[in-house]
């Protein structure tokens, strides 16, 4: 970087040199120009050149300047990759070291058909050993070779294909993660269970591991022992069924090492995918779970491992002592070869050695067999030449192989150790999590206690104001609804009040004009009966015959009295009848006129009778001055009586002239002016005028009194 | 009825005069024929007796009205 801002430098130095070294040139304008361009561009330069070098400051500007991106991409082509995250590493790695066993292992992560061909490798691998045995201590560990170089072959593509694998994976395991927290119980249920099995299944899987290294023990020091020991050949024989049984032993187990480790292996892989899934479900509480059975995981996975270098160890050995054996059985192939050109009828079979030479075959096998000595000698002592030589480059193997061992045990023991830190690490972050939680809880806490108790005062007193507030609307709404419906409510009843008082006048008024009514029909009714009465009584005048009374007015002023009881006057007035009338009846008028003519002759007759004359001569001489006396027979009266017109004669005349003109009051007023004898006759005429002009006074009045009240209640008032 | 009242006094007059006077009369007969051998101034004087019997009870009947008598004028 400093030797390009060095360059740069210079680059624009020599630049402005040459801008300043230029004359003045008719170009000049665009040489004016040239130093800021020259700037300009060496700038742009520079950048690209430092992004070049440097990608983060490359993203830097990327981030900062719009645009920038293209022109990086046009001139420095496209933008390094991402950082591959660690994460990845971790899941890489373990795979990788679980899978790096040599032995029957299997990667149950791997794609189903690379599994299932590696279901049908060991699966010929225990087949295998059985047919054939001589071959079997040769097969097995070619087919675990071949198995091994298989594995190392599908490393790489398992290791290329488990990104997409593992996204897949991961995408499955977001989409589990998708599902509510309610997966926790769930979670942690399959958590404990896939980690009891795994346990199991780890369990099983060192225990069939140790077996096999057992097996793998016996087998090679049987083995070492076949080979190195020279027994007679029974015990060799017994010793290679030892050995057979060993190495069957050590198959069987290494099988069923193999298989449970397998076993083991998938049910840690599922446990590693549950726990994955757990992760990624990103519930806290089963963080502390997700960590146990991660460490639980991982302490499976170091014992596993441990036991599988063990086995591994003991299997490198047994390779050595194998491969030991396969030259000794080389040898022994070949002198079976010899011995079996030499002796056909016996059969090649190790196993068959045992108990199927006779004596010559024996004979001819020592022969062979000495005769392969001194071959063996010769070979050994060639080979103790170039036994240096193997040595050393044995050594070199092995310090390779050492070195290998060393190197995948110290990537094993790191990636532990890594493992451990990690979950370590994890541990601790849970506790600092867990106690920073419980921290901020109380914190949280406290804050909400205070906020709480901030709030409920806050709210108190908005409360007291909001109710105050409320109160007082209520109250003043309360108060105008209030004043409201008490105006509605007076003018209400001030509108009914005057309602009622209006229909109350106005039923006052027509129950008035219906009083007054009923009252003047009363009076009308009464004065009509009055009047009827009256007319009846008047009638009862009329019933008087020429001489005789007329009806006793009684009944007629009994009718008076009683139709009308409460007319005082009409009372003053009905008692104010005389009772001649009312029991006897009056003369009428006309009778009394008739009367009248009797009484006026005999009065005149009499005329001088008085208490002082009233002889009988005297009787005679009135009767010879009545005969004698000739005067009018009616005189009109004058308007003042002098005193001579109370003579006897005189008064008659008037009498006589007021009784032709009908006005008997007058005739009674002039009989009641007689004296002596005439008074005396006329006595009882004047009694009868009298009452009868009583009585028409009196029914006068109370006609004209009837006719009055009836006028007055028949008169609009 | 007062008219006739005086009528009735006058029938009564005349009653009486005759029936006096017919007395008088008898009266005097009888005794002008008993007493006085036929003289006739009994029966004159019967029939004026009679008469003037009749005259004065007749006057004393139409005067009767206008006498006073001694206990009204004690009333009074």
């Amino acid at each position: 970087a400093v030797n390009l801002w060095i360059m740069f430098f210079f680059f624009l130095s020599s630049q402005n040199c040459l801008c300043g070294k230029v004359p003045v040139h008719p170009l000049q304008h665009c040489r004016r120009y040239t130093s800021l361009q020259i700037k300009f561009g060496g700038g742009l330069g520079g950048t690209i050149l430092y992004a070049k070098w440097d990608p983060k400051f490359r993203a830097n500007v990327e981030k900062s300047v719009p645009y920038s991106d293209q022109l990086f991409e046009m001139t420095l082509g496209p933008p390094p990759p991402p950082f591959i995250p660690m994460q990845k590493k971790p899941v890489k790695a373990e795979p990788l070291q679980i899978s790096s066993v040599s032995e029957a292992s299997k990667d149950s992560k791997q794609p189903k058909p690379k599994s299932k061909a590696k279901e049908k490798q060991p699966e010929p691998a225990p087949v295998d050993p059985k047919p054939a045995v001589e071959e079997a201590p040769a097969l097995p560990p070619q087919t675990i070779e071949a198995e091994e170089c298989h594995e190392c072959a599908s490393h790489e593509p398992a290791v290329k294909e488990r990104p997409g694998e593992e996204v897949a994976a991961r995408l499955a395991q977001q989409d589990k993660a998708e599902q509510d927290c309610c997966m926790f119980s769930a979670l942690s249920f399959n958590l404990e269970d896939t980690l009891g099995f795994s346990a199991k299944l780890t369990l099983q899987a060192i225990g069939a591991q140790e077996a096999a290294l057992t097996a793998i023990g016996t087998h090679t020091h049987r083995l070492r022992e076949a080979m190195d020991s020279e027994d007679p050949p029974d015990k060799k024989s017994a010793q290679w069924r030892e050995l057979e049984d060993a190495l069957s032993e050590r198959t069987r187990a290494v099988d069923q090492a193999g298989q449970s480790l397998l076993q083991a292996k998938e049910q840690l892989e599922k446990l590693r995918v549950v726990i994955n899934g757990a992760k990624e479900s990103k519930i806290e509480a089963a963080r502390p779970q997700i960590l146990a059975a991660e460490e639980n995981l991982h302490s499976m996975i170091v014992d596993l491992d441990k036991v599988v270098t063990k086995v591994q160890a003991a299997q490198t050995e047994a390779k050595i002592v194998s491969q030991y054996s396969e030259l000794v059985n080389e040898a022994k192939v070949q002198f079976q070869k010899e011995l079996s050109s030499i002796t056909p009828e016996v059969q090649a079979n190790w196993k068959g050695l045992t108990g199927k030479l006779s004596a010559d075959d024996l004979n001819s096998l020592i022969a062979h067999a000495h005769r392969r000595i001194d071959q063996l000698n010769r070979e050994l002592a060639e080979q103790r030449v170039r036994e240096q030589i193997r040595i050393e480059a044995a050594l070199e193997q092995q310090k390779h192989e050492h070195q290998r061992a060393v190197d995948s045990a110290v990537d094993k023991a790191i990636q532990h150790n890594h493992e451990q830190l990690r979950l370590e690490q994890e541990k601790k972050m849970q506790e600092v999590r867990e106690v920073m939680e419980a921290e901020m809880r109380t914190q949280l806490r406290r804050q909400a206690a205070a906020h709480t108790d901030h709030l409920r005062d806050v709210l108190k007193v908005q409360e007291q104001e909001l109710r105050e507030e409320a109160q007082e609307a209520l109250s003043s709404k309360m108060m105008e609804q209030e004043t409201q419906h008490r105006r509605l409510a007076q003018e209400q009843l001030d509108s009914f009040t005057l309602d009622m008082n209006s229909a109350y006048a106005r039923l006052k008024g027509m129950e008035e004009a219906i009083d007054s009514h009923v009252v003047a029909e009363e009076e009308a009714r009464k004065a009509h009966q009055l009047w009827l009465s009256v007319e009846a009584l008047n009638y009862t005048l009329k019933t008087a015959a020429a001489d005789a009374p007329t009806e006793p007015l009684e009944g007629a002023v009994r009718t008076i009295k009683e139709s009308c009881a409460e007319n005082e006057f009409a009372q003053a007035l009905a008692t104010a009848l005389p009772d001649e009338s009312l029991t006897r009846g009056v003369y009428s008028e006309a009778s009394l006129r008739a009367r009248f003519y009797g009484v006026r002759r005999l009065a005149r007759r009499v005329a001088l009778i008085d208490e002082t004359r009233n002889s009988l001569y005297q009787y005679f001489l009135s009767y010879l001055q009545s005969i004698l006396l000739f005067e009018k027979e009616q005189e009109a009266p004058p308007t003042k009586l002098a005193a001579q017109d109370l003579d006897t004669f005189k008064l008659l005349a008037y009498a006589t002239y007021s009784i032709e003109r009908g006005d008997l009051e007058l005739a009674a007023k002039f009989v009641n002016q007689l004296h002596g004898e005439s008074r005396r006759v006329a006595q009882d005429w004047l009694k009868e005028a009298r009452l009868t002009l009583e009585t028409k006074q009196v029914v006068s009045l109370l006609s004209a009194y009837a006719n009055a009240v009836g006028l007055g209640t028949t008169q609009a008032p | 009825m007062s008219e006739k009242e005086l009528g009735q006094k006058w029938d009564r007059c005349l009653a009486d005069a005759a029936i006096k006077v017919g007395a008088g009369l008898g009266l005097g007969i009888v005794f002008s024929v008993v007493f006085f051998k036929r003289r006739t101034f009994p029966i004159a004087f019967g029939t004026g007796t009679g008469l003037g019997m009749a005259y004065s009870n007749c006057q004393n009947d139409l005067r009767s009205p206008y006498l006073v008598h001694s206990n009204a004028t004690k009333e009074q």
